[in-house]
């Protein structure tokens, strides 16, 4: 799991998009969408509600196939057809329910669907290794035998994060990671994306929390409307990057912005 | 002990129940919260017990015991994969029907045309499988709920028996025949018994110093033998006790040993192999399951064949019991006792939970229930009244600590 020397080194460009899109009969989802991942890197990718994070996701964890444009990973032209594939060349993704068993453990949970030695479980060696990735993410989890009904969201969503990574994936794509969580669990969540990065894996972040975004995510991708619509980092300022997700300067969110800013000055 | 912190021993917010004491606290904890576990039954054995020998003193005479064991054989094998389809949170109410069937070709095949009894019993296995693998393929292609297609299969099984059977109705097996002899009269030897009686507590000794060896290798914590100890000392004591009390009527069934050996192999696939870890997880959440690589679809048609499968060799052991082929075989009862049997035992009607033990012992429970009732020469109406009220009391039970559970943030 920690066998980092097969996979590419710090920084190196692991995924690039070029030009894909995607229609679903006469509704054009995604167009001309241009995105690369890096290892070590957070990617968010934001928008609003339609933009295409969704169809995009779907597109790389081999849901759906890309109707134009090409996909290279690792330097080469690939098609994901299946989830199994892209899950197989290391793609992992963590969708927004998570997919638990809560009737089963978490060591069960981790290693679901890939048991070490399917004729006589390895019980002791997967427990082994399920603390030791957790130990790896510092991940709060207080007993790995426990069913999954008796830990907090937070920790179902530690779990879920460490269920992809035990493949070891050059990618995690994370799909809406923080949006059922409490304050503190959210934190603890960011903390462990900032981990898996610092493992070297490159991570796509999708997330409607602007703060959660600027707080981890090295490059911002706007969507808009299935288009890109600008790259930003963490510096970006906020109506910078609700001006780009709406689409222009003038709208609701600016609007009321500007408004409460002159409730403000006005008072003062 | 090492002196650096074992893996599972980091996080100092966990109270680590070590020891007796940790044990029964854990045990305790267990129960409040809605994990029943076995205790439904062991309370249910003791009442029935009481109730039914203070009405009859027969009911516990050895040689009634050993007329239970007898009987209890055939459901136990019909329950028995009744708990594989319940695991998944599926049904089959044709197990009845399917075991009426297995006894009808087992009459027409070697009684009636004089086929070997090797043979006969493979084809009755291979007609099961076959009835398991079109339940399975109505799920999986045309997502039929299996409580529609096994109702419907249990009145095409029904009317297929019938049909096998034809106007006489039933055939008479030859009293002689090692298939009658096994299942009214061939008893294990005093011997093998109380080896078989020893062996549970010897396993569990042996596995807890394995598996304790290798988690100390491994840096993990190991719980000590002193909580295995007690429960192997118990469970020998017990076992040892109820063979003694059998010996000092005819003995261990045959029919007995060969259903355990059956539900011990079926519980180490359900909990050691990758088979029955992806049972449990299509019976918890089918989509995580999915997602996770594993075939649903092909996990569904395993349960479904696995539980026609036992049903139909639950329905020759029927047979063998009753040394003949009926129609009355398999009907009545037969279904409402199996589904029981599971349930009682701790198996859940919705998915994800149980065990090959409560197969046996929900039929334990189930058949002493039958046995003392026809004890007190009660008619079948006031038998069918009461096994219909205890099947409901199951369910009432399965339900409340599955809420239970659900308030207490366990599976």
């Amino acid at each position: 799991m920690t066998d980092q020397t097969a996979g590419p080194e710090h920084g190196e460009l692991i995924l690039q998009l070029r030009g894909v899109g995607k229609q679903f009969g006469a509704v054009t989802a995604l167009e001309e969408i241009e995105l690369d991942v890096h290892s070590g890197e957070v990617v968010a990718l934001v928008g609003d509600n339609g933009a295409g994070k969704s169809t995009l996701v779907k597109v790389l964890a081999g849901v759906h196939q890309p109707t134009s444009g090409t996909i290279e990973y690792l330097g080469k032209q690939v098609t994901l057809d299946t989830p199994g594939k892209a899950l197989e060349m290391g793609i992992a993704t963590v969708f927004q329910d998570l997919a638990l068993c809560e009737n089963l453990d978490v060591v069960a949970n981790l290693f679901l669907g890939h048991e070490i030695s399917p004729w006589r479980l390895d019980e002791v060696q997967m427990e082994v290794r399920a603390w030791t990735l957790l130990q790896e993410l510092a991940a709060r989890i207080p007993s790995v035998r426990e069913p999954i009904a008796s830990l907090s969201g937070g920790q179902r969503q530690t779990v879920a994060i460490a269920r992809s990574l035990l493949l070891d994936p050059q990618i995690i794509m994370l799909d809406e990671p923080t949006a059922a969580l409490g304050v503190a669990q959210t934190a603890e969540v960011l903390n462990l994306i900032e981990r898996v990065r610092d493992r070297g894996h490159g991570v796509i972040l999708i997330s409607h929390n602007m703060e959660d975004v600027r707080a981890v995510a090295d490059r911002i991708v706007v969507l808009r409307l299935g288009r890109n619509n600008g790259v930003f980092t963490a510096e970006t300022s906020h109506q910078e990057l609700v001006a780009a997700i709406t689409g222009a300067g003038e709208n609701s969110v600016s609007r009321r912005t500007a408004r409460k800013l002159e409730e403000v000055e006005s008072k003062a | 002990m090492t002196q650096q912190t074992q893996l599972d021993r980091a996080d100092t917010r966990v109270r680590h129940d070590t020891g007796l004491s940790g044990a029964l606290r854990g045990f305790v904890d267990q129960v409040r919260s809605g994990d029943l576990g076995m205790l439904p039954v062991i309370v249910g054995l003791l009442l029935i017990s009481i109730a039914f020998s203070t009405l009859n003193p027969v009911f516990l005479a050895p040689n009634n015991l050993v007329n239970l064991l007898f009987d209890a054989a055939a459901v136990g094998f019909i329950a028995l994969g009744v708990v594989c389809v319940l695991l998944l949170g599926e049904i089959d109410l044709s197990i009845g029907s399917m075991s009426g069937l297995a006894s009808a070709i087992t009459g027409v095949l070697w009684v009636n045309s004089g086929i070997p009894l090797p043979l006969t019993i493979l084809a009755v296995l291979i007609t099961g499988a076959l009835v398991g693998l079109l339940y399975g393929f109505l799920r999986n292609q045309f997502e039929m709920p299996s409580f529609v297609a096994t109702l419907a299969g249990l009145l095409a099984l029904l009317g297929l028996q019938l049909y096998l059977l034809g106007p006489t109705g039933s055939i008479n097996m030859p009293f002689t025949s090692s298939l009658v002899r096994f299942g009214q009269i061939l008893i294990m030897p005093a011997w093998l018994s109380y080896l078989v009686a020893l062996l549970p507590g010897v396993l569990i000794v042996l596995g807890a110093m394995r598996t304790n060896s290798q988690r100390v290798a491994a840096n993990l914590s190991a719980s000590g033998l002193s909580v295995p100890l007690v429960k192997a000392a118990f469970l020998s004591a017990g076992l040892v006790f109820a063979v003694f009390y059998l010996e000092q009527g005819r003995g261990v069934p045959w029919m007995f040993g060969v259903f355990v050996l059956f539900v011990a192999g079926l519980n180490y696939a359900l909990t050691r192999t990758k088979w029955g870890r992806s049972m449990f997880a299509v019976g918890g959440n089918a989509e995580a399951a999915r997602r996770s690589g594993i075939n649903v679809k092909r996990i569904r048609l395993s349960a479904f064949v696995v539980c026609s499968t036992f049903a139909a060799l639950g329905g020759v052991f029927a047979a063998a019991r009753l040394a003949s082929a009926s129609q009355q075989a398999g009907t009545g009862d037969v279904n409402l006792n199996a589904i029981a049997a599971a349930v009682i035992g701790g198996t859940s009607l919705f998915g994800g939970r149980g065990s090959a033990w409560s197969a046996l012992l929900g039929v334990l429970v189930i058949m002493a229930i039958s046995n003392g009732l026809t004890l007190l020469n009660l008619s079948s109406s006031l038998r069918y009244m009461i096994t219909g009220a205890v099947l409901a009391i199951a369910v009432i039970v399965d339900s409340l600590a599955r809420r239970s559970r659900a308030s207490h943030g366990r599976a």
